[in-house]
């Protein structure tokens, strides 16, 4: 089938007519995906109900609050948003390093090259189980057992940590350049010489960007898990929300924002230190 | 210099300077201090009386999940399907946002620097703020349901999409566009015929991509009203029904990882 569409487009482009090359060959494969997705669009438009008169109801709403970020009120909850910023801060700092320090014996685990089956299947379930399920979700878990608070929330940011950070690192070590590791046990190396003198210093500077980049995200998830009542800011803001404060809560989305962007920025300078 | 000399006069090695070693030092100490005033922080603001029995906690938690009430599962199919819904249109919503905002922000293809510096104010903005948090909006604006998880699903994928979209043209080749714009074509026809060709398969890896965050995030809309499997999720848990909230854990655990294997095997395919 795909030679006759090359065929096709060879023959007008004799005649003068280039057409281009398609992204996906074969016209009864084109169809074919088009007549899904249409298929998949008809029922899923089909079962969405949207209840109009509510949307143009809130439409008002939506009017209010982009006018609240205009003027947004930093200081009518003032004490509030302090406290939920603080709290988000320190839990994002504490739980970004313990979660780094635990996933670095994680991530050796979960690296086929350098650990026996059984550890890596254990480590790679751990990934697995960290990664699959979101932070709110870990955080209801971690608030029955913990209590209300940001320890709660700490320990719910370290374990998302341990699976985000295990994972790439795992993935570094295991297409990293095995000479060096060699080399280094060439000279009668014992595994911690190996680890620290071979291994390390190939992927160090990686994993401090990806410390600093998951120090952000964890900054961006503690604004949420607040919802739950694991602390941080995210209580600041439902509550804000759900009382139609609309000044307050475009006051702490800029402050998450700002602070968003000066972690990005201070982050890509670490970046261009470590390389 | 980081080589020193003993007082025999033989010089040693040294990795660092003084000064440098002084500053390392200086540098983990205050690195230190900062993690245990954070800690203390956290310490203050925590009831420990409710952490001291967490285990036992857990370990209730852990019997009343355990057995899953299986004959639940009936009824999520239809969440389900609603949160798949939520995270494939919404992926779309997202990807179509996003296409125009990145060709905007990048440096090679954007009409004027201003332009440039409001579609990355749009990215980044939309970056900044979680799903949960475009769905808690967006469920005051329109309402609970599906529709709101849709739209904020869309507008966090805006950022995300438009960030590596924009920097994968930035990335492309200049000599296609060169040759393109020397048969004397508009700025569309060039856009169309040198940049489209070279991104689209990055843009379609970032989309399948994105999708499976989607996904991820989409179980979760519910929580705040957003409509999906978020919602029995919400339901079950104020209901205490905990042997029903681990069916439904399971149930994302499986659609997380069919997901992510099928995105993976496509973006595979593709490229």
């Amino acid at each position: 089938m795909s030679l006759h569409a090359s065929e096709g487009r060879l023959r007008a482009a004799r005649q003068g007519q280039w057409r281009r090359q398609p992204f996906i060959t074969g016209a009864g494969r084109r169809w074919a995906l088009a007549v899904a997705v249409l298929a998949y669009l008809v029922l899923a438009l089909g079962s969405v109900d949207v209840n109009w008169a509510r949307v143009a109801e809130g439409a008002g709403r939506a009017v209010n609050f982009l006018a609240a970020f205009t003027q947004p009120d930093f200081t009518s909850r003032q004490g509030d948003i302090i406290d939920g910023l603080i709290e988000s801060l320190t839990m994002t700092l504490t739980s970004t390093v313990i979660g780094v320090l635990l996933a670095i014996p994680v991530g050796l685990g979960a690296a086929r090259n350098i650990a026996p089956l059984p550890i890596y299947a254990l480590c790679r379930a751990i990934i697995a189980v960290s990664r699959t399920f979101q932070e709110i979700i870990i955080a209801i878990l971690f608030v029955v057992m913990f209590g209300f608070g940001p320890l709660a929330g700490m320990i719910t940011l370290a374990f998302a940590t341990i699976g985000f950070m295990a994972k790439l690192l795992a993935e570094d070590i295991e297409d990293l350049n095995w000479r060096q590791v060699e080399a280094v046990r060439a000279t009668g190396a014992g595994w911690w010489q190996v680890m620290n003198h071979a291994i390390q210093p190939q992927v160090m500077p990686r994993l401090i960007g990806l410390s600093m980049y998951r120090l952000d995200i964890n900054f961006r998830e503690s604004s949420v898990i607040g919802i739950v009542g694991a602390g941080g800011i995210g209580a600041t803001l439902n509550t804000s929300l759900s009382r139609y404060e609309y000044g307050t809560a475009a006051a702490i989305l800029l402050i998450i924002i700002a602070i968003v962007l000066a972690s990005e920025y201070a982050s890509s300078h670490v970046r261009r230190f470590t390389q | 210099m980081p080589v020193s000399t003993s007082s025999a006069g033989l010089p040693l090695w040294q990795r660092r300077t003084t000064a440098a070693q002084w500053l390392r030092f200086a540098a983990w100490l205050f690195g230190l201090c900062l993690f245990l005033l954070c800690w203390k922080v956290i310490s203050d603001n925590t009831m420990w009386v409710f952490v001291e029995d967490a285990g036992r906690q857990g370990s209730d938690l852990l019997r009343r999940m355990l057995p899953p009430r299986w004959e639940y599962a009936e009824k999520l199919w239809r969440p389900m399907w609603d949160t798949l819904n939520i995270a494939t249109l919404g992926t779309a919503l997202g990807v179509l946002m996003a296409f125009p905002v990145a060709f905007l922000a990048a440096r090679n293809t954007t009409p004027h620097p201003l332009v440039r510096s409001l579609a990355l104010m749009i990215i980044v903005s939309s970056r900044s703020i979680n799903s949960l948090i475009w769905a808690m909006l967006l469920v005051t604006i329109v309402g609970p349901g599906v529709l709101a998880g849709i739209i904020a699903i869309a507008l966090r994928s805006i950022g995300f999409v438009g960030k590596l979209l924009y920097e994968a043209v930035e990335e492309i080749h200049p000599t296609p566009v060169e040759a393109i714009s020397a048969t004397g074509a508009s700025r569309l026809q060039v856009m169309n015929y040198a940049v489209l060709p070279q991104v689209l398969p990055a843009f379609a890896g970032i989309s399948l991509y994105r999708w499976d965050i989607n996904i991820r995030e989409s179980t979760v809309l519910g929580l705040v009203g957003a409509g999906g499997i978020g919602l029995a999720l919400n339901a079950s848990i104020n209901s205490l029904a905990w042997s029903q909230v681990s069916v439904i854990f399971v149930m994302i655990f499986a659609t997380v990882i069919v997901s992510e294997w099928v995105s993976a095997r496509v973006r595979r395919a593709m490229i």
